[in-house]
């Protein structure tokens, strides 16, 4: 019993050490990567003792900063709701974390440990239901604030996550009918294996649609540039206009934390979660041929840090996607999730379901 | 069994003493000055007209009320598709006839010009 409990926390300081760890360093990226696409220099300035190391020391003087700055609560607004909301932008993104698998289960001291905090069997819609309540914090954060053009960036966000949810939790079905299962770690594990031998049966293999409808959903959900018409930074500025210290970064971080939640989905579901191409718990292989074995510590952390690695990726992808992309109009927003993907996610779910069949059969 | 709902209960419990803490922090180490021109509400510069809660357009509540009818059938498609297998192609015929009914709900909003945001 103590010892499950101690191993469950050490689960949970490495995946929370990491996503908040990854949070800061995207904040440094996203400044990064917009300063090389606009031909600018970016964040260097931060510095200890005249080490300066391209300015990654500016998500720590971010934090502190904004720690010890003025916390403003709008006279006319509602204390204990301009409270929860930053509160619960921060918990509805990092309590996401609890059911996406990191690795294959780990054998030490004789004991299975299952490289996942909390090994759900609705882990999808667990995630789903996580992924929707961040509206709430929007919704709180637009209407305490006593401010006309939060609460009607409040509105927008509101209308924007809930239509494009549709089509994310349809497109999921998908990925469901292929593997069978709603658990994450089922869908992780079932990933391992190879179709015609050689090639790994992603759910990018099995759903090319899919991943596509559910990435331009996941990314309108994360509310971010093309998607991000609830803040608006040129016209309305969005929900957290009335928010200071570390409040308003607690909306900065969770949009971040969100975007590590998409990437960590998104590769389980659709890039194999933790599964390397050709190394499994044996060894390294070569289908058919031969098989290299490999010690099994070796092996888990090959396999997380493949994880990490794919995360870090699709996390690097969507900054990149917003600095190319430019804002959609607003009724272009709503006509493209209610119009385009959600039929196109029925469509799917229709076509796969007479795909796999034929195939079955 | 009951293994991950302990895990799923500290996940919560850390998950919100992080932002907990930060906050708390933050209210007890900052500064308070409040002025008036800071008490008033950041309106692009403009001094602010009327209160803030105004009537909002009956579109965003029409969005609503569409998510609601339509959340609830994806969830239909949640338990057949983990007994896609089994239900083979019964199951596959059946959920074609209910896909129509739910386009044919889909086409009546979007005629009807729910979806046209003006």
């Amino acid at each position: 019993m103590f010892i499950d409990v101690a191993i469950t926390l050490l689960k949970i300081a490495f995946v929370f050490g990491l996503v908040l760890n990854i949070a800061g360093i995207l904040g440094w990226a996203e400044r990064k990567q917009s300063a090389v696409m606009q031909d600018r220099i970016g964040a260097n300035r931060a510095d200890i003792l005249g080490l300066r190391l391209f300015g990654l020391f500016h998500p720590i003087a971010d934090i502190v900063k904004v720690i010890t700055k003025e916390d403003w609560i709008p006279p006319g607004g509602d204390k204990f709701l301009h409270t929860l909301a930053p509160f619960l932008a921060l918990f509805t993104a990092l309590a996401v974390f609890a059911v996406i698998p990191f690795g294959d289960t780990l054998h030490i001291a004789g004991r299975d440990i299952p490289l996942v905090i909390a090994d759900l069997n609705v882990g999808i819609l667990f995630v789903i239901a996580f992924g929707s309540l961040g509206i709430y914090s929007v919704v709180l954060a637009g209407w305490s604030s006593d401010n006309k053009y939060s609460l009607l960036g409040s509105m927008r966000a509101a209308a924007q996550v809930i239509s494009y949810e549709l089509a994310l939790a349809l497109s999921v079905v998908g990925v469901i009918m292929a593997y069978g299962s709603v658990e994450l770690d089922d869908i992780a594990r079932a990933q391992g294996q190879y179709v015609l031998g050689i090639i790994p049966y992603w759910g990018v293999i099995a759903q090319p649609l899919g991943f596509l409808i559910f990435f331009a959903a996941a990314m309108a959900e994360t509310k971010r540039t093309p998607f991000d018409l609830p803040e608006c930074e040129s016209e309305i500025i969005g929900y957290f206009t009335e928010y200071s210290g570390f409040k308003f970064l607690a909306f900065w971080m969770g949009e971040f934390i969100e975007v590590i939640a998409v990437a960590g989905v998104v590769t389980t579901l659709y890039f194999g979660g933790w599964q390397v191409p050709f190394i499994d718990s044996q060894g390294f292989f070569v289908p058919g041929l031969f098989t290299i074995p490999l010690p099994h510590l070796l092996v888990v952390v090959i396999q997380v840090t493949a994880f990490i690695l794919k995360v870090c990726f699709f996390c690097w992808f969507m900054l990149l996607v917003r600095w190319t992309l430019p804002r959609f109009r607003y009724d272009q927003l709503m006509g493209f999730g209610w119009k385009f993907l959600l039929p196109l996610a029925f469509l799917n779910v229709i076509l796969s379901g007479v795909i796999f069949m034929s195939f079955e059969g | 069994m009951q293994g991950y709902w302990l895990a799923i209960v500290l996940t919560f419990l850390i998950a919100a003493l992080i932002p907990g803490l930060l906050i708390f922090l933050s209210t007890i180490l900052g500064p308070k000055r409040l002025t008036p021109e800071k008490a008033l509400p950041f309106e692009c510069g403009m001094d602010p007209s009327g209160p803030a809660r105004e009537r909002f357009p009956i579109k965003f509540y029409l969005v609503a009320v569409l998510f609601l009818v339509f959340d609830v059938e994806v969830v239909f498609f949640y338990p057949w598709a983990v007994l896609y297998k089994k239900l083979a192609i019964f199951g596959l015929l059946e959920m074609m006839v209910f896909t129509l009914f739910v386009g044919l709900a889909l086409l009546y909003a979007w005629k009807e010009g729910v979806l046209e945001w003006r």
